[in-house]
């Protein structure tokens, strides 16, 4: 963590932006995670059967080959449990911004709203280009470069030594 | 905010510390207690919706062992695109068609074609003769029975080709015939291989007119063959599920059935190629045209009549025994109607104006009194605008997609009525919500209900779940084969039998009827007849 100066959140008002930022994103990452833990019929199937553009054919690859489609859902469902959790404590979540990052990029490049592309999942709102995922993705880039958990999280714990 | 700066470094963990480190703790702890109601109340809402409702059977039979009692020979009377279909059902394709396949499942690793052919069960039997009017096939099917790419491996022997069907129900070595050739051939080869001893399996509809149904009937019973019709949709678990669900009286008194047929394509109207190596040389035109009721000399006109028969009732009955007859069997299965006391029906040539003499738009309506039930069924060949079945019950109303509408494989919808009697409490407490389903059925995704995600809900019905999730897929045609075959083994009745075929057959020709006559038909059960 020492090679961003967290001074650079200047007060209050700024770290409790990010913290509650973080702590939300960690509650949506969580409860994606577990509400596909818990549920024995979740597959990423039905998503990867409806990817357009550049990963289609690879998300194709992915579910014709039960292997994959098992490695798939495995990571998925832990990973998102795992970083939401990461998140929400403010443990490792220098890392785990990161992760999920990749995680939220890659729902937006197996799926993008761009012109032409129409997908036969029922939306639940308008997007063209931008969406939930990519905005997301932005925000832990946000969170990414002003980190928080060293100050509010369990990173504190292990930060003491570093911070002083 | 660098909040520590001004701490002692020997005190590190002061309380400070400790309620920041700890400050979004309580959120985590938030979160699990709202996971937890979640939970409980899905629990809840899900008793409510399934077991409390539908009483959960075992789940529908699988495949079993290879068939290795018996090993079966079987002929084929007419190859052509349903025949060729059914005789893939029992493990013999083209090396074209194997070639076709496995080079498409290379192309596009989503096509399961090949693999669904291949792990197909072996059904322990062998395709020894061949007989269809036009060169072109015979020589198929004759390449079909010899073709080493199958499930089980080499077959034993390439099949013989007969000129004409009686010479092949002559060959002491063929067990069992499919009949699949144009439907006004049916009963005539049928009733010719029961009395030689041949157990039949017969394509729908089962015969060209009400007289020669009674005697296929009456030939079966008497020669106690093993005979199946060729209703593949009596081998799909969501048909079986949703007769559970009927006889528990979920739908509660169901008064109006409502089924349809909707296509929009020159093919799915009947206006199929013809072959470029169909000739007077290639195709045996006097013996296609015998039992006809009309002959015309060979031409080009008898070269459409051969290609594209549904579209003439001098071979086929139209609509009535080539798409009727599917949904009525279906219905038939899941609620056991059995041959209707009158029917009346309507319609006329409105799209395709090219000669044919069967109707492109036509609907019939079947009473059953003593059921207090109709049933409608409504057809058109120039929208796809797509209809399903519907079941229409007091209390709920189950909606399935038709045969038309890519069968009844997708599986169903439950949705309860906002009027209900028996839902009454239920509706009035809000558990039950008459705009979702209290029950959704989808082959492979047995939890899918009123609880899981819309988006959830969407796949499934859309039937990508079963298609490429769960277990293997099976071939719903190559089941009732097997079922076919079984039964000859074993002495029992297969699922579409001859007692259920009549039905199918009696229903569809009073509707053919009616339309002919222009009045109602009325079922005479006593005499057998139509009055």
């Amino acid at each position: 963590m020492n090679s961003i100066d967290s001074s650079i959140i200047k007060d209050k008002g700024q770290l409790y932006g990010l913290v509650v930022l973080r702590v939300l994103i960690g509650w949506h990452f969580l409860y994606e995670g577990v509400s596909k833990l818990i549920n024995p019929y979740w597959s990423s199937a039905a998503y990867l059967l409806d990817s357009k553009w550049i990963f289609s054919g690879l998300a194709k690859t992915i579910v014709s080959n039960p292997t994959l489609l098992g490695i798939s859902d495995y990571v998925n469902m832990w990973g998102l449990t795992l970083v939401g959790v990461s998140l929400l404590l403010g443990i490792f979540s220098r890392y785990t911004t990161l992760i999920g990052m990749g995680f939220v990029l890659l729902y937006y490049f197996f799926a993008p709203p761009l012109l032409g592309l129409e997908y036969g999942r029922p939306g639940e709102g308008s997007y063209l280009i931008v969406n939930k995922n990519l905005i997301e993705a932005c925000a832990l880039w946000v969170l990414y470069s002003f980190p928080t958990s060293h100050i509010i999280g369990l990173d504190r714990f292990f930060n003491q030594s570093e911070s002083n | 905010m660098s909040d520590k700066s001004n701490q002692p470094a020997e005190n590190n963990m002061d309380r400070r510390d400790l309620l920041k480190g700890l400050a979004t703790v309580p959120v985590f702890g938030l979160f699990l207690v709202n996971l937890w109601r979640k939970i409980r109340r899905d629990t809840l809402m899900k008793s409510n919706l399934l077991s409390d409702l539908v009483q959960e059977k075992s789940a529908p039979a699988v495949i079993s062992g290879l068939s290795d009692s018996r090993h079966l020979n079987i002929g084929i009377i007419g190859y052509g695109g349903r025949g060729s279909h059914l005789v893939r059902g029992a493990g013999f394709a083209t090396k074209g068609w194997t070639d076709t396949v496995a080079e498409n499942a290379r192309k596009n690793k989503l096509d399961k074609g090949f693999a669904t052919f291949m792990s197909q069960e072996d059904l322990n039997c062998s395709l020894v003769g061949v007989c269809d009017l036009f060169d072109v096939r015979a020589n198929q099917a004759i390449d079909a029975s010899q073709n080493e790419t199958r499930p089980g491996g080499k077959p034993q022997g390439a099949a013989t080709r007969y000129r004409h069907y009686t010479d092949l129900l002559a060959d002491d070595k063929i067990d069992a015939v499919i009949v699949a050739t144009p439907d006004h051939w049916h009963s005539r080869i049928t009733i010719a291989a029961a009395k030689a001893g041949k157990h039949v399996y017969c394509e729908k509809g089962l015969t060209r007119t009400f007289d020669e149904a009674v005697n296929v009937y009456d030939t079966v019973k008497e020669t106690g063959i093993t005979f199946q019709l060729g209703h593949q949709n009596r081998q799909v678990e969501a048909n079986e599920k949703a007769k559970q669900i009927i006889k528990q009286g979920l739908l509660g008194p169901i008064n109006l059935v409502e089924i349809a047929t909707n296509r929009n394509s020159p093919w799915g109207a009947w206006v199929w190629g013809i072959h470029p190596e169909g000739n007077a040389k290639t195709i045996d035109w006097d013996t296609f045209q015998e039992p006809s009721p009309n002959k015309i000399p060979f031409g080009e006109e008898a070269l459409k009549r051969f290609f594209r028969w549904r579209m003439w009732f001098d071979y086929g009955t139209g609509l009535s025994g080539d798409l009727l007859s599917h949904d009525f069997d279906a219905i038939n299965q899941m609620m056991d109607i059995g041959i209707p006391k009158y029917a009346s029906s309507t319609g006329g040539i409105y799209f395709y104006k090219d000669g044919r003499d069967v109707p492109d738009v036509w609907n019939a309506t079947f009473e059953y009194p003593d059921k207090d039930l109709t049933l409608l069924y409504s057809a058109t060949l120039s929208s796809n605008s797509p209809r399903g079945n519907k079941i229409m019950g007091h209390d709920a109303t189950m909606q399935m997609g038709g045969q038309s509408g890519g069968g009844s494989v997708h599986g169903f919808i439950v949705t309860a009525d906002s009027e209900s009697t028996q839902y009454k409490d239920r509706l009035e407490s809000g558990v039950i919500n008459p705009k979702y389903p209290i029950y959704t059925y989808s082959p492979g995704s047995k939890q899918i209900d009123g609880v899981t995600s819309a988006t959830s809900r969407y796949f499934a019905n859309k039937g990508l779940l079963y298609t490429y999730r769960e277990g293997k897929r099976v071939d719903p045609t190559h089941l009732h084969i097997k079922d076919w075959l079984d039964s000859i083994r074993n002495g029992s009745q297969p699922r579409c039998n001859i007692e259920v075929a009549f039905h199918e057959a009696v229903a569809c020709h009073m509707a053919t009827e009616s339309y002919f006559q222009g009045r109602r038909i009325e079922w005479d059960p006593v005499n057998r007849k139509l009055v």
